[in-house]
């Protein structure tokens, strides 16, 4: 048998238990053997998962997990759940929705919760309109899975509304509001609006 | 902008990045600066739609047409794009594997000399490359500022007063900003001192990766040194921390070991590099890992001056062409592993051979 990385017989046969899909068989050869033995975990959402498993180990009770899992963003929907299995987070609003359970987590991370770095010169829209944008288009995806596309089309002018008033905190200059271009409707390819 | 239908114009050259010139461009490849950054008021890339995700790509679309002096930039549809031309882009490192393997609306802006580029769509709404040739932190963060500036003029970003820009992973909160410097060791990895000095590296918040970034084999040598954290730093402090502490101190231990090398067995290095030389300019077939492994001696034998008619931008831009994608691009259709261990041989031997490059010895 050939080592899977090369074409150097594979002498060492390893069985990974810890892997997400189950145990995860590698032949390898010497060197890519030791490779793979050695490899540290870069990636970020090993980083994360340590992190976490580290922050709840010190901080929940197991019913204190439970419920923690079950909290839910308002703006995007996801789940302290869903965001602790993937090591991604659903949109900008769940730094506010969850902030008290990540910040042990950015500090374990970073060891700091300050932003001390370049800021943008132009400040986002008030953050409840940004919220109320997110929880808007998640409503309106669900409305055209749905096939009421009368309830998307009254989402989408309140998209565009939110976007066009020029006095309401989540105005978006007219270049930049392309919800309100005809050119893709909210109806995806079922039409009908 | 111009959409680019193929990617013709870039097989044709090679990256800035790879000219091998710059400070400590003898161990330093290159030196990349990466911001990732999301628009205000839509999901991250995970809670998009297809609709949303559509939204994204034309509102940066036009914002980023809109930009001065971007007249030049390749605009490339990653989603209509062959599977053989991603993974190219991967391989140029002008696109990372993630975008490549993903799905639904995505794309790249990239600048004629490479030094820059633009993914829409990837882990965030927006990563912002700059790569320079050798160690050259500053002058790649100066231009990527620059870049940042100008997209945030048109655009408007998520960003929290505490946490800084705000990404999917919290692992890039804050500056949003990664700096990694690609380094070349070959004589850490001889002498055997490479993981004792990646162990002390690792109580100084930097990570270590191989050549394609995340979860990739360390190939030829090559390792990727980064920041780990992104918050609470400045931008300045985080290029300082990468470029002033740490690879300065990697280079030195690097140096060291080459000259320990050279110092016990001259005669011994300069047969292990003419051989490797020996070996790309006269194989008829050679694989990718091989091709690599040789390379990589052959680099350094150039940069010891036991080698001295070999450039160093021509080892590294085959680096790069003898990889997959580049050999079936530059051929113009798809190779069989196979036939692509008889053209990378070909391609080799036409390089190393062209540049009058065999030393003494074996001529």
């Amino acid at each position: 048998m050939k080592c899977q990385y090369c074409d150097k017989p594979a002498t060492f046969h390893i069985t990974e238990l810890t892997q997400p899909g189950g145990p995860q068989i590698l032949h390898l050869c010497e060197h890519h053997a030791r490779t793979v033995l050695q490899k540290e975990a870069p990636s970020p959402i090993k980083t994360i998962t340590g992190a976490l498993a580290k922050q709840l180990q010190l901080g929940q009770t197991k019913e204190e997990l439970q419920k923690l899992d079950k909290k839910e963003c308002p703006s995007c929907g996801i789940t302290f759940f869903e965001f602790r299995n993937s090591g991604r987070l659903g949109c900008p609003m769940d730094y506010t929705h969850f902030e008290s359970d990540l910040t042990p987590l950015l500090i374990n991370i970073h060891d700091s919760l300050e932003h001390t770095g370049k800021r943008p010169s132009r400040a986002a829209a008030n953050v409840d309109a940004q919220a109320e944008l997110i929880s808007l288009r998640k409503a309106m995806e669900a409305a055209v899975q749905n096939e009421d596309y009368e309830t998307a089309s009254q989402i989408r002018d309140k998209i565009n509304e939110i976007q066009g008033d020029p006095k309401h905190p989540g105005y978006v200059p007219p270049s930049e509001n392309d919800d309100a271009d005809s050119e893709e409707s909210a109806s995806g390819e079922g039409g009908g609006l | 902008m111009k959409q680019a239908t193929d990617l013709s114009v870039l097989v044709k050259n090679s990256g800035e990045w790879l000219k091998g010139t710059g400070p400590e461009s003898d161990i330093v490849i290159s030196s990349r600066i990466r911001l990732a950054r999301n628009l205000a008021g839509f999901p991250f890339i995970k809670k998009c739609s297809d609709d949303d995700r559509r939204k994204i790509e034309r509102q940066v679309r036009t914002r980023l047409e809109a930009l001065a002096g971007w007249d030049d930039i390749q605009y490339v549809d990653i989603d209509s794009l062959a599977e053989v031309d991603r993974q190219f882009l991967v391989e140029r490192q002008l696109i990372s594997r993630e975008i490549a393997e993903a799905e639904g609306s995505r794309a790249v802006a990239i600048d004629p000399g490479e030094q820059y580029s633009v993914m829409i769509n990837e882990e965030d709404h927006l990563r912002l490359q700059v790569m320079h040739s050798g160690l050259d932190l500053i002058s790649a963060w100066e231009q990527m500022d620059k870049l940042d500036d100008a997209i945030e003029g048109e655009l408007l970003y998520a960003f929290h007063p505490r946490f800084g820009y705000l990404t999917a992973c919290p692992t890039n909160v804050g500056t949003g900003l990664r700096v990694s410097v690609m380094l070349h060791l070959p004589g850490l990895v001889i002498t055997q001192q490479i993981e004792k000095v990646f162990r002390s590296m690792q109580r100084i918040n930097v990570t270590v990766r191989g050549l394609y970034g995340e979860g990739s084999q360390y190939t030829g040598d090559f390792y990727q040194v980064s920041n780990q954290v992104t918050l609470g730093h400045t931008e300045r402090e985080l290029l300082t921390m990468v470029g002033e502490e740490v690879v300065p101190r990697i280079i030195d231990y690097e140096r060291k070991a080459r000259d320990f090398l050279m110092e016990k067995g001259e005669q011994d290095l300069l047969d292990d590099v003419s051989r490797a030389l020996g070996i790309l300019s006269t194989a008829r077939k050679i694989s990718s890992e091989e091709t690599m492994h040789y390379l990589s001696k052959v680099r350094m034998g150039v940069n010891l001056g036991l080698i001295d008619d070999v450039e160093v931008a021509t080892i590294n831009k085959l680096f790069i062409h003898t990889q997959p994608a580049h050999l079936q691009k530059l051929q113009g259709r798809m190779l069989t592993t196979s036939d692509r261990h008889i053209e990378r041989a070909n391609y080799l031997q036409r390089h190393l051979r062209d540049s009058g490059s065999l030393p003494e010895e074996l001529n």
